[in-house]
C-alpha cells in the first residue's frame, strides 16, 4: 500500500508545478511591482530644467494629491503619453509634476516640452538618474501617485491613456482626495 | 505553391500520426502482426511528409519568398545563405517544425532499422510517438503556422537577429532538439514497457543507444550553445544559469543518470521502476525547456517572442503527456520488480550514487529555475534566482560525485571493497597534492572554488586512467600485450574512460576558466600598450569596414610575449542596419593555457582611440577540449557491437540472420 | 530608434581610481540584476540603468558606504528584485532548504532500499518468465557480447 503511494509522488509534484506555470502564464514576467507604494516620497531635490527657476523636490509633494511622471525627449512611449497628459493639464483635474530624466543634453528636455506642450505644474531635471532610481524607475514613462501627506499611493507602468486614466488611477486619486 | 505543399504534408502528417497512434496499439493488444506492421510503414511516411514540409519551408527562407510572413519576419535578402536557411529554425515557427521533423526522423529509424525488438514493444512504442508527435503538429497548425502567407507580400524581410547570424548558433539548435527529442526513445519504450508490464535486460539494452545518441547531441548542443556565449556575447562567459540554459541542461543531467541507472537493469535486473521514471522524467524536462522558452511564465536572455495562446496549449499538452505518464508509471509501476541485489559498496551502488546526485542536482536546478513562479504566487512579489544560488547548490553536490566517479569504476558488481580500490587511486591522491601545489605556486588570487575544481579534475583524470591501466594491465604485463589488450578492449568500457576523462578535462576548463579570469578595461589610442597576464597588447588602430549586410569598425592588436610576437589579433564591432543591432565580434587567439580575448567598444575621442576590453581567460580551451572527448567517448560506446541491437545499423541484420530480425 | 547593443559593460570612465574600491564595486555589482535586461547582472549590461546603477554604487562606496550599505538602498528601491542571491527569508526558505531536504530524502530512499534488499535475503523476486523467441533473441545476443569482449 505504502509503496503505491510512492509511485504517485511524481503524479502529484508535476500537478503542483503546473497549477504554477498556469498561474505563470498571465503574468508578464518583465514588470516588477514597486516596494515603495504606502511609503514616503524619497528625500529629492532636482533643479529646474534648462531656462526655468523652479525645479521639483520631495516637499513640492505634500499637501494635496498628485501626480509625478518620469519622462524624457528620448522616450518613444512618452510621446504617445504626452497628449494625454496635456488632455489632463487643459480639464485641470490633478496637478502633474515631471521629471525629466536623463536627458544628453540641457536643451533636450526643455524644447521637447516647447514643441510638443507642457502638461508639468512643476518640473525637475534629473540627468543622472538620482530621483529615477530613488522612485525606483525602470524606464519611461513612469508614473506616481502622491497623496496629500506626500506618500507614494500607486505606480503605472507604462503611458496612461484615457482608458487606463479613467478605470485605473482617476478612481484612485478620488479616493485619495476623500481622506 | 512548394509552401502550401509543405503545409499540406504537414496536415497529412497529423492525419498519419493518429492511425500510427491508435492501430498499431490495437494490434499489440490482439497481437496482430499486420496491425502492427501499420506502425512501421505510418512511421516511415510520417518521417517523409515531414521532410517535405520542412524543405518547402527551408526552399522559402532560401529564395526569400516574402509572401510568407515567417520569412518576412525573420529573414531578409541582403543575408548570406547559410543564415537564411539557419533563419528557418532561428524563430519559434520553423524550430517547431524542425522539433517535429527529428521526431519524425527518430520514429522512422526506428520503424526502419529496429527489426530485432519484439513487434508489440515496437509497436507499442511508435504509437506513443505517434501521439507525440499528433500533438505538436496539432500545436503548430493551430497556433504557430509557419506556412502562414502574408497579403500582400513584403518587399523584404526584417531580418533575423545578429547574434543569432554565426555558425556556432546556426547548429546550436539542430542538436539541441536531436538531445531533447532523441529522449522521446527512452520515453516511449518507458512507457511501452508500462504498457507491458515487463522491463528486462534487453529493454535496458534497447533504450541504452537511443539515449546515449540524445545525450551525445544534447552535450554538443549544449556546449555549442555555451561556446557561442563565449565568443559572441563579448564578456568571455559561457553560462549564466539563465532559466533557459537551466531547461537544456536539466534534461542532460537526468539523461546522464539515466544513462547510468539503465547499465544498472542491464547487467543486474535492478534500479527498473526507477529507470522507467527516469525516461519519463528526462523526456519530461525536455518538454519542461521547449514550454519556458515559448510561454514567456520566466525571463530569460534566450527566449522567443511570447504568445500566452501559445503557452496555454504548450501547458495542456505537458499535462497530457507528462501527467499521463505519471499516472501510468503510479499505475503499472508498483509491478515492476526489481531482481538483482547489492551492497553500497558495489558496481551499482556508485551508480546509485551517481543516481542519487544527478537527480538531486536536477532537482535543485528545478527548484531554482521554478521558484520566482512560486514565490510570486504566495507572496505577490518578485525574486530573482541567479548565479549565486546555483553556484552554492550545484558544486557541493558536484564534488562528492566527480570523487566517486573515479572510484566507482574500479569496484566489483554486487559486492565491493573500497580500501583495495582507494589503495589503487594512491597515485590520483599524488596527482592532487601536484596540481594543487602547482596551481598554488602560480596564481595570485586563492580561489577555493578553482582549487577545488583542479584537485577534483586531478583525481578524476588520474582515476579513470588507473582504471583503464588495470584493464589493460599497463606496467603488469609487457607493453604489447597491453596495448593489444587496449585494442580488443570493449568499446562500451572505452567509451567511458574517455567521457570521464574529458568530463575531467572539462571540469579543469570551468574551474581555470571561473576562477582566475583577467580582465582589463581601458581607452588606448592607437600605438598604446597593455599587458595582461605576460602578454602586451598593442592598439594598431582601428578601420571602417564592411560585410554582406552589415558595416563594422575593425581594431587591429598586436600581441608580444617577452618581446616575441605571439598574435594579431582583430576584433570587430558590427553594426546590422536592417536590424538596428550592434554586434560584437571578439577576437580570440586561443593557447593551451588560455585564451587571449579582446573586444573593442566605442570610439572615445577623435585621434582613434577607443574603449577596449582585453580578457585572459585560462584554461577555457581544456573545457571545450573536454567536452569533445566526452562526445567522442560517446560515439566510441554507441559504435559498441552490444549496442547495436535496437539501434540503427544494418550490420545487426547480418548477425541475427535476415529472417529472425525482420519477424 | 534605439540600437539594441550588446554587452559592453562596464566602461572605462566608471572606473574607480582605487582598485580596491573598484573591485568591491565589481563584487556588488556582479551581485544585482540588471532591471531592463532580460536576465544579467549591472556588471555585464550595457543598459543605460544598469549604467546608472553602477555609478551610484560606486559614488556611495567613494562616500564612505560599506557594502552592505550600498546594496540595501538599491534593494529599498527595486525590492528582492534585483538580488541575483535570493535573500534568506520565510517566503525563501523553501528555495534554499529544498535541496538539502531533496538530497535528505532521496539519501533515506536509497538507505531504505539497501536495507529492504538486505531484509528480502535471496528471495529475489522471479523476473516474468520470457517466451520462446525471446529467450532465443537473448541468447543471441549474450553470444553476440562474448565473441566482442
Amino acid at each position: 500500500m505504502s509503496k503505491r503511494v510512492l509511485y504517485l509522488i511524481p503524479l502529484a509534484v508535476f500537478l503542483a508545478m503546473a497549477a504554477y506555470f498556469w498561474r505563470g502564464l498571465g503574468t508578464n514576467p518583465q514588470t516588477i511591482p514597486s516596494v515603495l507604494i504606502d511609503t514616503p516620497v524619497p528625500a529629492f531635490s532636482l533643479p529646474p530644467i534648462d531656462g526655468r527657476d523652479v525645479g521639483l523636490s520631495s516637499d513640492d509633494l505634500k499637501g494635496q494629491v498628485s501626480l509625478v511622471n518620469i519622462f524624457g525627449s528620448w522616450c518613444v512611449a512618452c510621446r504617445i503619453e504626452h497628449p494625454f497628459l496635456m488632455e489632463l493639464r487643459a480639464s485641470d483635474t490633478v496637478p502633474i509634476h515631471g521629471i525629466d530624466w536623463r536627458e544628453k543634453n540641457r536643451q533636450a528636455g526643455p524644447s521637447w516640452l516647447a514643441r510638443h506642450g507642457d502638461p508639468y505644474t512643476l518640473t525637475g531635471d534629473d540627468p543622472d538618474s538620482k530621483a529615477a532610481i530613488a522612485f525606483g524607475v525602470t524606464g519611461a514613462p513612469e508614473t506616481f501617485i502622491v497623496d496629500a501627506n506626500g506618500v507614494i499611493r500607486y505606480k503605472q507602468i507604462g503611458p496612461i491613456t484615457a482608458d487606463i486614466w479613467k478605470n485605473q488611477l482617476w478612481p484612485i486619486v478620488q479616493k485619495l482626495r476623500g481622506e | 505553391m512548394t509552401v502550401e505543399l509543405g503545409h499540406f504534408s504537414l496536415v497529412l502528417a497529423l492525419v498519419v500520426a493518429l492511425v500510427q497512434g491508435t492501430i498499431p496499439l490495437l494490434g499489440a493488444h490482439r497481437n496482430d502482426h499486420d496491425l502492427m506492421m501499420v506502425a512501421r510503414t505510418a512511421a516511415i511516411a510520417q518521417m517523409l511528409l515531414v521532410g517535405i514540409a520542412f524543405a518547402a519551408l527551408v526552399h522559402a527562407y532560401m529564395v526569400s519568398d516574402f509572401s510568407v510572413r515567417s520569412v518576412v519576419m525573420n529573414s531578409n535578402s541582403l543575408k548570406p545563405m547559410l543564415y537564411k536557411i539557419s533563419g528557418t529554425w532561428g524563430n519559434h515557427e520553423g524550430s517547431m517544425l524542425l522539433w517535429v521533423l527529428i521526431l519524425a526522423v527518430f520514429g522512422g529509424v526506428l520503424a526502419w532499422f529496429g527489426g530485432s525488438l519484439p513487434p508489440a514493444l515496437k509497436a507499442r512504442a511508435l504509437a506513443v510517438q505517434a501521439w507525440l508527435a499528433f500533438g505538436f503538429y496539432l500545436f503548430i497548425l493551430l497556433t504557430s503556422n509557419p506556412f502562414e502567407r502574408l497579403v500582400p507580400p513584403a518587399v523584404d524581410g526584417r531580418g533575423l537577429n545578429p547574434l543569432l547570424q554565426d555558425p556556432g548558433l546556426a547548429f546550436h539548435p539542430p542538436f539541441l532538439y536531436l538531445g531533447y527529442v532523441g529522449f522521446s526513445m527512452a520515453f516511449s519504450f518507458a512507457i511501452a514497457a508500462l504498457i507491458e508490464g515487463r522491463v528486462d535486460a534487453a529493454w535496458a539494452r534497447w533504450v541504452r543507444p537511443w539515449t546515449l545518441v540524445a545525450w551525445v547531441f544534447l552535450t554538443i548542443g549544449i556546449t555549442l550553445g555555451a561556446w557561442w556565449a563565449y565568443y559572441e556575447l563579448g564578456w568571455g562567459g559561457w553560462w549564466y544559469w539563465d532559466p533557459v540554459e537551466n531547461a537544456s541542461f536539466m534534461p542532460w543531467l537526468a539523461g546522464t543518470a539515466l544513462l547510468h541507472s539503465a547499465i544498472v537493469v542491464e547487467k543486474r535486473d535492478a534500479l527498473k521502476g526507477w529507470t522507467v521514471f527516469l525516461a519519463i522524467v528526462t523526456f519530461g524536462l525536455s518538454l519542461l525547456g521547449t514550454f519556458l522558452v515559448r510561454s514567456g511564465v520566466l525571463t530569460s536572455v534566450h527566449a522567443f517572442a511570447v504568445d500566452p495562446a501559445r503557452g496555454v496549449f504548450i501547458l495542456a499538452l505537458l499535462l497530457i503527456i507528462i501527467g499521463g505518464s505519471f499516472a501510468l508509471f503510479a499505475w503499472r509501476g508498483p509491478s515492476l520488480k526489481g531482481g538483482g541485489l547489492f551492497q553500497p559498496i558495489s558496481r551499482e551502488g556508485g551508480l546509485l550514487l551517481n543516481n542519487l546526485l544527478l537527480s538531486v542536482a536536477a532537482a535543485a536546478v528545478l527548484v531554482g529555475t521554478l521558484y520566482p513562479l512560486v514565490y510570486q504566487a504566495i507572496t505577490d512579489g518578485k525574486i530573482s534566482v541567479g548565479p549565486p544560488f546555483f553556484n552554492a547548490v550545484f558544486v557541493p553536490l558536484m564534488a562528492p560525485l566527480l570523487v566517486a566517479m573515479a572510484v566507482g569504476p574500479l569496484l566489483p558488481w554486487k559486492r565491493g571493497d573500497l580500501s583495495p580500490a582507494l589503495r589503487r587511486l594512491w597515485v590520483a591522491a599524488v596527482a592532487v597534492l601536484g596540481v594543487t601545489a602547482v596551481v598554488w605556486s602560480q596564481v595570485t588570487d586563492m580561489s577555493l572554488f578553482g582549487f577545488l575544481g583542479m584537485a577534483l579534475a586531478a583525481w578524476l583524470l588520474v582515476g579513470t586512467l588507473v582504471e583503464l591501466a588495470g584493464r589493460i594491465r599497463l606496467f603488469r604485463a609487457p607493453i604489447t600485450d597491453s596495448l593489444r589488450r587496449l585494442a580488443r578492449l570493449p568499446r562500451s568500457a572505452l567509451g567511458m574512460t574517455l567521457a570521464h576523462a574529458g568530463l575531467a578535462i572539462a571540469i579543469a576548463g570551468m574551474a581555470g576558466a571561473g576562477a582566475w579570469k583577467i580582465e582589463r578595461i581601458q581607452v588606448m589610442a592607437p600605438g598604446d600598450t597593455v599587458t595582461v597576464a605576460g602578454f602586451t597588447y598593442t592598439f594598431e588602430g582601428a578601420q571602417p569596414t564592411r560585410g554582406p549586410n552589415y558595416i563594422a569598425t575593425r581594431g587591429t592588436f598586436t600581441v608580444t610575449r617577452n618581446g616575441k610576437p605571439v598574435a594579431t589579433l582583430e576584433a570587430e564591432k558590427r553594426r546590422y542596419p536592417v536590424e538596428k543591432r550592434e554586434t560584437t565580434e571578439a577576437a580570440i587567439h586561443p593557447t593551451f593555457w588560455g585564451d587571449l580575448y579582446v573586444v573593442i567598444g566605442d570610439q572615445k575621442n577623435t585621434d582613434g582611440a577607443h574603449v577596449t576590453r582585453i580578457y585572459f581567460n585560462p584554461m577555457i580551451g581544456w573545457l571545450w577540449a573536454g567536452v569533445a572527448v566526452m562526445v567522442i567517448g560517446g560515439a566510441v560506446s554507441l559504435s559498441d557491437r552490444r549496442h547495436r541491437v535496437g539501434a540503427p545499423s544494418r550490420r545487426r541484420a547480418d548477425v541475427f540472420g535476415g529472417a529472425t530480425a525482420r519477424s | 530608434m534605439a540600437w539594441l547593443a550588446p554587452s559592453l559593460a562596464v566602461e572605462p570612465d566608471e572606473v574607480l581610481a582605487d582598485p580596491t574600491l573598484e573591485s568591491r564595486a565589481r563584487g556588488i555589482s556582479q551581485g544585482l540584476r540588471c532591471l531592463v535586461c532580460q536576465n544579467q547582472s549591472i556588471d555585464d549590461s550595457d543598459a543605460e540603468l544598469a549604467r546608472d546603477l553602477r555609478l551610484l554604487v560606486r559614488e556611495r562606496l567613494v562616500a564612505g558606504d560599506d557594502d552592505q550599505q550600498v546594496i540595501d538602498y538599491i534593494v529599498s528601491r527595486y525590492g528582492d528584485f534585483v538580488l541575483l542571491k535570493p535573500p534568506f527569508k520565510l517566503a525563501t526558505l523553501a528555495l534554499w532548504a529544498a535541496p538539502a531536504v531533496i538530497l535528505l530524502v532521496a539519501g533515506v530512499a536509497v538507505f531504505l532500499y539497501y536495507r529492504q534488499s538486505a531484509t528480502a535475503g535471496g528471495a529475489e523476486a522471479a523476473p516474468a518468465p520470457l517466451s520462446q523467441a525471446e529467450q532465443q533473441r537473448l541468447e543471441t545476443i549474450l553470444r553476440d557480447r562474448d565473441v566482442s569482449s
